[in-house]
């Protein structure tokens, strides 16, 4: 649960002149996500046992499976890009989820300040009692399997990095002449913080957003790799990472290889979210 | 110095209430009525309304939930159908193992952190330095039970040197452990270096070197010293963490431990067990918390403690 904090000096992939990689990466992953479904057919339920356990390679019944199948015959390769999408669509809910959460809540409390700001910070406290996976881990064991829940349980630990950087955003900004003057204008607190203090936290928090959408991946691929939260019929790379830990003497690409994918989007998300990070900073502002 | 450690004692209680509030409500929200799951789906209605009764859910919510807090404060969550015996007595069973897991985790991403942090930024720039930057984006963003079964590929199906799963020997402790302290020997190098890389221009290392030190003397002896205190920090900081990687790395090489125990009462709806496991890591993560704030004055009197409260 801690990936993606990143060196604070020059980011790697910058001194080696290769800074847009991280992004190529992950918009062939959200090509991979939106249209790999349409090219490749792929039933979980759908198990040729005939083709079980082929290498990387292998001709099978209904074709080439370039990477393989696993203990049930399914196609490895069908797996990690129905995986992907899985992934997409559940970081991004989150993320857009806890967005909203998280920045309403940190505008709130760093403009009113006061008690309303003492309440957040203690709630934040006891959510983070918890270690955040176990929390995530109990929220989504505790109902019905859907992604929908996942998303929920994923965003009960997810909206408070979006909280703390609005926060600091809201509570530096409130103190401004340009904040000030509005507020002696007569403008309503609504449209102060619309107008003059929400656009502010906007790069701050695309950054925190990206950042984050690495850290959902990750934590997805946790939970479904523990077996909770999607329902059966879902493709998600930990369940493939899972289901394949059993044949790992005889066929070692089923868990290796979605593994790759994963740590790949992992990495070049984070590498990305540190690059915005870097040009939008953590709650800095133009003074 | 008493003020504060009451503070935040005083702040900790009120934690552990909003965490056992928290867990309270999550488990009584949730579908299914908890006699019905306790018993299994073959249970009697009659034998349903009995245990609703014994276990007092017929009861207004709020008398369930004052009972609820009076028995969480003397560690008392009640019988783990399931197992047969109380949830606690089950979750510290559990609780050597973890700790034996973590200790040595811990320690390898102290040890192997700092070596890689020193050397590093020793060199700010360097060669070596790019490399361990890196290494360190690398073992950050990993799915640890992904790593996990890539180093029993390796080292316990490839080269078998090491057993892939299981407990009682100290080999069985070196992947588990290895694989939980990646994510953090990159975090302890991460900090060092910087903290290391920082020191270099200090007035006391050009002292050090124009006495004729030799680089090494200067890193180990005067540096290194300096930059313990950010690793104490960063380590207080990522005990939860650490406590949440123990959850996956525990069902990765079924090592049997609380992490391993919340996962199969989760997946069960052993909620008795769920809320005992819950709040005793919720503890532990705050007493370290709290250790590891009252550790750093020890190490660096310049930092006042009410500034660390």
């Amino acid at each position: 649960m801690t990936a993606t904090v990143l060196p604070d000096h020059v980011p790697l992939a910058r001194r080696r002149g290769t800074g847009n990689l991280p992004a190529v990466v992950v918009g062939f992953f959200v090509l991979v996500a939106v249209f790999g479904p349409l090219l490749v057919d792929y039933d979980p339920v759908h198990t040729p046992l005939t083709d079980r356990l082929r290498p990387p390679g292998s001709a099978t019944s209904t074709g080439t499976a370039l990477l393989g199948t696993d203990g049930l015959g399914r196609d490895v390769l069908a797996q990690i890009i129905y995986g992907a999408r899985t992934s997409m669509v559940i970081a991004a809910c989150t993320v857009l989820v806890s967005c909203l959460v998280g920045v309403t809540l940190g505008v709130i409390a760093g403009y009113a300040r006061g008690w309303v700001d003492a309440v957040l910070a203690r709630v934040v406290d006891v959510f983070l009692a918890f270690p955040g996976i176990i929390l995530v881990i109990v929220i989504a064991g505790a109902f019905e399997r859907s992604v929908l829940v996942v998303v929920i349980a994923l965003s009960s630990v997810g909206w408070m990095s979006f909280a703390r950087v609005t926060r600091a955003v809201a509570l530096s900004l409130r103190e401004r002449a340009w904040v000030d003057a509005a507020r002696v204008l007569g403008v309503s607190r609504v449209s102060i913080v619309r107008r003059h203090v929400l656009p502010f936290a906007a790069g701050p928090v695309v950054a925190m957003a990206t950042l984050e959408f690495a850290l959902v991946v990750l934590a997805e691929a946790g939970l479904s790799f523990l077996g909770i939260g999607l329902p059966s019929g879902a493709v998600s790379w930990g369940q493939t990472i899972a289901n394949g830990k059993q044949y790992l003497e005889t066929a070692w690409w089923i868990s290796t290889l979605p593994g790759i994918a994963l740590s790949l989007l992992i990495i070049s998300v984070g590498i990305l979210g540190d690059q915005l990070t870097a040009r939008y900073g953590r709650g800095r502002l133009p003074s | 110095m008493t003020r504060m450690i009451v503070r935040r004692l005083l702040i900790g209680v009120f934690v552990l209430w909003g965490a056992a509030t928290l867990i309270f409500v999550i488990v009584r929200v949730a579908p299914g009525d908890p006699a019905q799951v306790l018993l299994g789906p073959d249970a009697s209605p009659e034998q349903v309304r009995q245990l609703t009764a014994t276990l007092g859910l017929d009861r207004p919510m709020f008398v369930q939930y004052l009972g609820y807090l009076g028995d969480a404060v003397r560690f008392d969550f009640g019988e783990s159908a399931r197992l047969g015996r109380p949830a606690m007595d089950a979750v510290l069973d559990r609780l050597p193992a973890t700790v034996d897991l973590t200790l040595t985790a811990t320690t390898i991403a102290v040890v192997l952190g700092l070596v890689l942090g020193v050397v590093a930024g020793g060199r700010p720039g360097g060669r070596l330095d790019r490399v361990v930057s890196a290494a360190t984006i690398a073992l950050q963003s990993f799915p640890t039970f992904w790593v996990g079964i890539m180093l029993t590929l390796l080292f316990s199906l490839g080269l078998r040197l090491l057993p892939s799963s299981g407990v009682g020997t100290p080999a069985h402790l070196v992947l588990p452990a290895v694989t939980l302290s990646l994510p953090f020997v990159a975090i302890v190098a991460r900090v060092t270096r910087s903290s290391v890389a920082e020191s270099m221009d200090e007035q006391y290392v050009q002292t050090a070197r124009s006495k004729g030190l030799t680089e090494r003397q200067v890193l180990l002896g005067h540096v290194l010293r300096n930059s313990l205190v950010p690793v104490v920090t960063v380590i207080g900081a990522h005990v939860g963490g650490l406590m949440g990687g123990v959850v996956i790395v525990e069902n990765v090489f079924a090592w049997p431990g609380l992490g391993s125990l919340v996962v199969d009462a989760v997946a069960n709806r052993d909620y008795a067990v769920v809320q005992a496991a819950t709040l005793l890591i919720a503890v532990v993560v705050m007493v370290l918390n709290l250790v590891a704030d009252l550790v750093y004055p020890l190490l660096d009197p310049r930092i006042r403690l009410e500034s660390a409260s």
